[in-house]
């Protein structure tokens, strides 16, 4: 291709030029907060149509026994390295209590043993993953309304909020802290969901302060997971806090002792390592105020789509 | 002669937007875990299509669709980032939005654009068809389907109609656009939201549709290369059927029909007058 260029390669060049041009502007857009705002309605918008759409009698879709996948893929956190959290699994979650506070009129403290005992629910759904991926599996628990009704709630209860065991992004100060546990900041499982730049830093540890004081906390300000959900979701009947999958304890790696299933929404939405919950009336307070970990790195709050 | 009401302009324009954005922000969401499966959920190990890159040093880009492997370094499975270096990824940075790995910048465009799109598609639709011009574009009349072996032959040539004929589009225009207006696009739209989990919960008839979640979403990436492939033909053919009449007709309206010097009956092959 040497020698003046042919019509078609000036033509292509140019094209090309023009694509990237665009392409970049795109870039930029994307990252000016008005238009991120703009593009956000989309969210909003599925959120507002799914929700006229979805009573509380719609029920997510059910499946055989024989429909289980051979392998739950584990996403996002598998092996938390909080110390303190470690320190549970040792002894098989048998010092594990389940706090239940907040806007309450009688907060809760259960062991696993307990939680056991209260009504069962157990439900065969598929899982989607933001990601893109499903896999189908097994869960027994306890529905969250059995909960919350024991619970009582105060009448400007609004959300429901998950505070989980596994630390996310080490505080500035927390840094060596973990090495020794041999644990990797746990954020960092999830290569597709690199979002999570720098933002470590100005997070403030919403979940365990009072519950859970382990030398992280000391430390520096971890970042521990943490979700929530509205009182729709919360007493769909569907929701629950499951202990087994599958027909056995739940293992480590799918989020031991206790994770929320939410059928009905993606799975970023559905904790796992739930130590605490807490009713609140917003969620501005906790985390950057998003509503969760995810929301924090941008993932919408709402996750039906 | 008069050809696109102004209302047909603007939904193309808007409707071609919409389809770049939600491609390119497609495969961004795409690239979060690429890989395609059939049934209810994914079968990791026994994907129909896969991306991904070895360990070699510069590592290469493997596709495997069907169980073949083919090496496509640069293009699928690992390709240059934005500064240049080689990334993992499934589609290459120039062809996502946005252009770095970013999977809820990717959801948020999408989302903003499907919602403009099937806005925009609902308001052509119910012009085109209290106007009567969804018939009068996509319905092939009763000789035009007596003509079609002719008209396949004449597209096969080039050979684009003048005259009076030109004046309507052709059979096999009318049956592509028919396809992609009241299949292809609609499909795309409900194999979109088959992927929903909410949408499962209330409309739980999209997964028998689809056969399962992780059959709409290859159906969602099969129909969406199917419509690259319909717009690549579209504008291949706006380009040889006279680029700038076909894009004054888009823009204002009018387009030119070339009349025919009839009869000619010197007109030899070699193209010499008489």
């Amino acid at each position: 291709m040497k020698g003046p260029p042919s019509r078609r390669s000036l033509i292509l060049g140019a094209a090309a030029a023009a694509g990237s041009a665009l392409l970049s502007g795109c870039d930029r857009l994307g990252n000016a907060e008005w238009f991120r705002r703009t593009l956000k309605t989309g969210e909003d918008a599925n959120m507002f149509v799914q929700r006229l759409l979805l009573t509380e009698a719609k029920l997510a879709p059910e499946y055989a026994e024989s429909d289980i996948s051979p392998w739950f893929k584990p996403n996002g956190t598998e092996d938390p390295p909080d110390r303190t959290y470690k320190a549970l699994a040792k002894r098989k979650f048998a010092d594990y209590r389940l706090e239940v506070g907040g806007l309450v009129e009688t907060p809760l403290n259960l062991s696993l043993a307990e939680l056991r005992k209260l009504p069962v629910r157990a439900q065969i759904t598929r899982h989607d993953c933001v990601e893109g991926w499903s896999c189908i599996g097994k869960w027994t628990g306890v529905p969250l309304s059995e909960l919350l009704n024991r619970a009582r709630l105060k009448p400007e209860a609004r959300f429901i909020v998950f505070h989980c065991a596994d630390t996310m992004d080490q505080g500035q100060d927390a840094g060596g802290e973990e090495a020794e546990d041999g644990g990797e900041p746990a954020g960092n499982a999830n290569p597709s969901m690199t979002k999570q730049s720098g933002a470590g830093e100005s997070k403030r540890d919403a979940g365990g302060q009072q519950a859970f004081e382990d030398s992280a906390a000391e430390g520096g300000s971890p970042v521990r997971f943490y979700e929530s959900i509205d009182l729709v979701d919360a007493f769909h009947p569907q929701t629950i806090l499951a202990y087994d999958m599958n027909g056995q304890a739940l293992p480590v790696s799918n989020g031991a002792p206790l994770r929320l299933r939410l059928e009905r929404n993606l799975g970023y939405k559905q904790a796992k390592y739930v130590m605490r919950i807490e009713v609140v009336e917003s969620f501005a307070h906790i985390g950057q105020g998003n509503g969760g970990y995810w929301e924090d790195q941008g993932y919408a709050w709402y996750a039906g789509i | 002669m008069f050809r696109h009401p102004v209302i047909i302009r603007i939904t193309h324009w808007i409707n071609a937007i919409c389809l770049l954005v939600l491609l390119m922000s497609g495969l961004q969401i795409f690239n979060a875990h690429p890989a395609l499966y059939w049934g209810k959920v994914s079968t990791f190990d026994t994907p129909l299509m896969a991306m991904s890159s070895t360990e070699d040093d510069p590592p290469k880009g493997m596709t495997t669709v069907l169980g073949r492997n083919f090496d496509t370094t640069g293009w699928l499975g690992s390709s240059a980032g934005s500064d240049g270096e080689a990334v993992d990824r499934g589609f290459p940075a120039w062809a996502t939005l946005p252009s770095d790995q970013d999977l809820t910048g990717g959801r948020s465009w999408h989302f903003f654009f499907a919602w403009t799109f099937v806005l925009n598609g609902l308001a052509y639709l119910i012009y085109g068809l209290v106007s009567g011009q969804l018939r009068f574009r996509v319905i092939p009349s009763r000789d035009q389907i007596r003509q079609f072996g002719a008209s396949i032959r004449e597209h096969l040539t080039l050979r684009f109609p003048q005259g009076d004929e030109a004046k309507r589009y052709n059979v096999i225009q009318k049956l592509a656009y028919l396809v992609v207006l009241l299949v292809l696009l609609p499909v795309q739209v409900l194999a979109g939201l088959a992927m929903s989990p909410a949408m499962n919960a209330a409309f739980p008839f999209l997964l028998t549709l689809f056969d399962g979640r992780q059959s709409a979403r290859t159906v969602h990436f099969v129909l969406a290369a199917l419509l690259v492939l319909f717009v690549i033909v579209h504008v291949v053919l706006v380009l040889l059927s006279g680029f700038w009449n076909n894009m004054r007709g888009m823009l204002t309206g009018w387009f030119v029909i070339e009349r025919r010097v009839e009869p000619l009956p010197s007109q030899g092959s070699t193209g010499k007058t008489a």
